[in-house]
This record gives C-alpha cells, sequence and structure tokens, in this order.
C-alpha cells in the first residue's frame, strides 16, 4: 500500500464530486434539512426532538454514503477504469483507502452541518459532547462506505446496487432504537439490535453512559468497518476466471 | 495533427533503439512469448493454443471477427484475464504478475477514463499512480494533441477525442509494450489514420505496439498481422504475404478464402 496512491485517489474522487455540485449539495443538505423538517413536527412534543434528533446524526452519513459509495464504485466497475487501474500499480488497499478517505470526510462536514444548525436554529439540547457526536458520525460514514464498497461487488447494475438499499439500511433503521428503544425489543432481536452497526452509531451518541460503554459502542463500529474493508478489498478481483 | 510523437517519444525514451521489424521474433529483444496458451471461460473454449512471439519495435494487428477471441487475449496479456493453460511471459515476467504493472500501456474498448473529469485530472491522476509528474502529462496531452482541451470535461468531448484522452493514458510513462483494442471502433477515417500515424511513431520510437480490430482493411497499416478465428491463430505474417495467399488484393477476401482453406 502506498499513502500517496491512496491519497491521489481520495483527491481524484473529490475532483469527481466537484464537477458534480447537485450531488455534494444533496449529500450535505438533505440530512440537514430532513433533521429541520424533524424538529419542526415535533415542536408541540416537549422533548422529543432532543431524543430523537441526536440519533439521525449517527443515521444519515451511514445512509448518505453507502448510496453514494455503492454506486460511484459500480460506475468503476462499468466503466473500465477499475481494469484500468488494475493494470497498473495500484492495490486493492489504495484503491478502497482513497474512497474510505474521501467519503470519511464528507461524512464529517455533514455531520458538522448538521450538528451545527440542530444546537443553533433547530433548538436542540442534547447533553452529549460534540466531539464524540463527530467521532461517531465520522464512524458511521465510514460504515457506509466501506459497506457501499463491499456490496457494489455483489450488485452488478446500478439500479440493483440501489435495490440493496432498503434490505441493508431499513432493518437496521428499524431495530436500532430510533423508533422503539432497544432494552424494550423482544428478546431475539434486541440480541441482534445489539450487535447492528448502525444501533452502535446511534447508543454512542446517547447521553448519560459510562465510558466503558461509549467504548464498546465504538468498537462495534470498528469492527464492522475493518470487516467490510476486507470484504469489500476481497471481493475486488483483479483477473476474472 | 499528431506529429510531434516521434521526436518526443524519441527524446524521452534514450533507451529504446529502432530495430527493423521481424515477424518471426527475435530471441535477444523478444518482449513477448506467448506459448500454447489457452483460456476456458464458463465451460467454453475461449482461446485454444495460442503461440507467437513479439519483439520491440513491432507494430502488430491482431485482427479477426468479432467472438474469434481478440479482447481474451488481450486481457490475458494484461492479467485481467486468467489463464487455463500455456503461458503469457512479457518483458521476462508473466502476464499479470506485479512487475509487470505500469509496464504494459492498455487502452480498452470504451473509454476507461474517467468523464466526470476533465482530461488533465484524468492524466494527472493515472500519470500520480505511475509515480509520474506534470511534465509527463504535458508531454503526452501533446502527443495526443489534446492540450488545448486539456481543462475539458471529458463527458463533453467528442467518441474520437475520448478515444484520445485514452489513448493519453496508455502511453504514460512510455511503456515498452502497448496493447490498444479496438481503439479506431467508431471513429472518423481521418482520425483513424491519425492513430495508426501515432502508433507507427510508437513503434518506430522502439515500443512494441499491439492494435486489435475487426476491420480488415486496417491491416495493411500493420508489418505484422495475426488473425484470430474460434480461439486460433490462423496466420502470422505479413499483409503482402496474406494477400498472395488468397490470391486476391483484398483483404477481406484474403481472410474469407484463408477460413475456407482452413475448413
Amino acid at each position: 500500500m502506498s499513502l500517496r496512491r491512496t491519497l491521489l485517489t481520495t483527491r481524484r474522487i473529490l475532483e469527481q464530486l466537484r464537477h458534480d455540485p447537485r450531488t455534494i449539495a444533496l449529500m450535505l443538505l438533505v440530512p440537514t434539512a430532513l433533521v429541520g423538517l424533524l424538529a419542526w413536527t415535533l415542536t408541540d412534543e416537549p422533548g422529543a426532538f432532543d431524543s430523537i434528533g441526536p440519533k439521525l446524526l449517527g443515521v444519515f452519513p451511514l445512509v448518505v454514503m453507502f448510496l453514494v459509495t455503492s454506486v460511484i464504485t459500480l460506475r468503476e466497475r462499468s466503466g473500465g477504469t477499475l481494469e484500468r487501474l488494475f493494470t497498473m500499480p495500484l492495490t486493492k488497499a489504495d484503491f478502497v483507502g482513497g474512497y474510505a478517505i474521501a467519503f470519511g470526510s464528507l461524512a464529517i462536514v455533514q455531520s458538522f452541518l448538521v450538528s451545527v444548525l440542530s444546537y443553533t436554529w433547530y433548538g436542540l439540547a442534547h447533553q452529549g459532547v460534540p466531539w464524540r457526536i463527530s467521532v461517531v458520525a465520522l464512524c458511521a460514514g465510514l460504515l457506509g462506505t466501506t459497506f457501499g464498497l463491499a456490496l457494489s461487488a455483489v450488485a452488478h447494475t446500478e439500479f440493483q446496487a440501489v435495490q440493496f438499499m432498503p434490505a441493508f439500511i431499513l432493518p437496521q433503521l428499524l431495530l436500532c432504537g430510533l423508533f422503539i428503544p432497544v432494552s424494550r425489543l423482544p428478546t431475539v432481536l434486541r440480541a441482534i439490535a445489539d450487535v447492528l452497526p448502525m444501533t452502535a452509531a446511534v447508543h454512542a451518541i446517547s447521553p448519560l453512559q459510562t465510558n466503558p460503554y461509549y467504548l464498546g459502542q465504538f468498537a462495534i463500529m470498528l469492527a464492522y468497518i475493518l470487516v467490510a474493508l476486507v470484504v469489500g478489498a476481497a471481493t475486488l478481483r483483479r483477473s476474472v476466471k | 495533427m499528431i506529429k510531434t510523437v516521434h521526436h518526443d517519444l524519441l527524446a524521452s525514451q534514450q533507451p529504446w533503439v529502432k530495430v527493423e521489424s521481424n515477424p518471426m521474433g527475435d530471441a535477444n529483444q523478444s518482449t513477448l512469448e506467448v506459448t500454447e496458451l489457452r483460456v476456458v471461460r464458463g465451460g467454453n473454449d475461449i482461446l485454444k493454443s495460442i503461440s507467437f512471439r513479439a519483439s520491440s519495435g513491432e507494430l502488430i494487428g491482431l485482427l479477426g471477427p468479432s467472438g474469434s477471441g481478440k479482447s481474451t487475449l488481450i486481457r490475458s496479456l494484461l492479467g485481467v484475464q486468467a489463464i487455463t493453460g500455456g503461458s503469457a511471459r512479457i518483458l521476462n515476467s508473466d502476464a499479470g504478475s506485479p512487475a509487470l504493472r505500469g509496464r504494459i500501456g492498455y487502452m480498452a474498448q470504451g473509454s476507461a477514463v474517467y468523464l466526470d473529469l476533465s482530461v488533465r485530472e484524468n492524466l494527472r491522476y493515472f500519470a500520480g499512480v505511475l509515480l509520474q509528474g506534470p511534465t509527463e502529462v504535458a508531454r503526452v496531452l501533446d502527443v495526443v494533441a489534446l492540450t488545448p482541451l486539456a481543462d475539458r470535461l471529458v463527458s463533453s468531448l467528442s467518441g474520437g477525442e475520448q478515444a484520445r484522452v485514452s489513448l493519453g493514458v496508455s502511453l504514460l510513462g512510455s511503456p515498452q509494450v502497448l496493447i490498444l483494442d479496438e481503439p479506431t471502433v467508431g471513429l472518423d477515417p481521418i482520425l483513424r489514420r491519425d492513430l495508426w500515424r501515432t502508433f507507427d511513431d510508437l513503434a518506430g520510437a522502439g515500443a512494441t505496439v499491439i492494435v486489435s480490430s475487426h476491420v480488415m482493411d486496417e491491416a495493411a497499416r500493420c508489418a505484422r498481422l495475426l488473425l484470430l478465428r474460434d480461439g486460433m491463430l490462423l496466420f502470422d505474417d505479413t499483409p503482402t504475404s496474406l494477400l498472395a495467399t488468397g490470391a486476391t488484393s483484398n483483404y477481406d477476401e484474403a481472410f474469407e478464402r484463408l477460413i475456407e482453406g482452413d475448413q
């Protein structure tokens, strides 16, 4: 692996996005607007936004980065650029790392925007620590990116990639504690929910927990990121049989 | 249009020696050695038993109807298609070995560049992967005559211009072996002529250039022809010899007669 080639790949991906301002706007503004809409709907429910709002900071980066990464990686496959890169001295780690850094940074910008607006304009009163929220957003963004990379190997068309979204994201959304606390789920579902990456992101944002608890949630997220990175790199084949 | 190439390549490639084209290959200068190459994919014999050699300075046309195995042969040489039997050695390494990455220029069917980047950004990225800097990008832009369009998005360029971007990427780092898969398909006659001149210049500067095409008329432009049919190498000699074999002045006809004689 070469740091130089990884960072060049990151720069190339960011340049591609720069030529596509609409995608950047969608990635950054849609989550911000959605959280605003949520705050608005909960105006007459005291304390409701304070409990739901922060959880979304862990959910959005995962969903958005997952979608963008799986489609953009698929484009590299179908457009022939991936094959071309594989005839050059670029390792799979450089390729996957380049994507992870590019979209990881975007996830940080996204969460920064959402949290600044939440705490000011939307009137969020949350006892979380801002730095922890940023780290959670980064992890959630990396989770989305690495899973997108891994899943793009299975999907053969961009249409299929988009179909993976409901299959991968929606069950996690139902189980992550956004609608009903994980502690009140049926035993089996609770056991499953406790080890899902999105649940870990939501838990890591929740206030008033002990440090070992937070560390445990970060460990779950990191483990998923690593597994997805390895799977993503393993499914990128240099040659076909 | 693409005239500066010869001079540029000679200037930047001192070690290259111009050699006379030698259809039979030469062990000393051999850049490519394919021996009884066999590729089976999905239970089908795509390549049956291909053997040939190539030396530096050769411009070789790889011809054959679509489905004859041209792209598979090219992809095996590049190491992106797994080989079932036999061997393919390039620059004294097995095809696909890490040592070869970046030493073979490859132009795929389809542009295989980033449509949402400018010409310069594309070249800069691929050059960076090859550890080449801005000087190399400027040189290649000049060779493929894209300097005036360097800051345009590739998606806004015409098909011919996109083909030149793709060719430009494959020329980065002045590789000793160039493999071009149907580079002239869908291009107008003038552009095709210019591209063939570029290929000629590159071979003249010492590179081994393999160009695949399904247009038989392009045959005359190569000093040596490989004709592929149903995964078999049907012919390996000069265009003149092909016409003599078929007793005709038409390449399509010569190829047809060769096939009939084979059956």
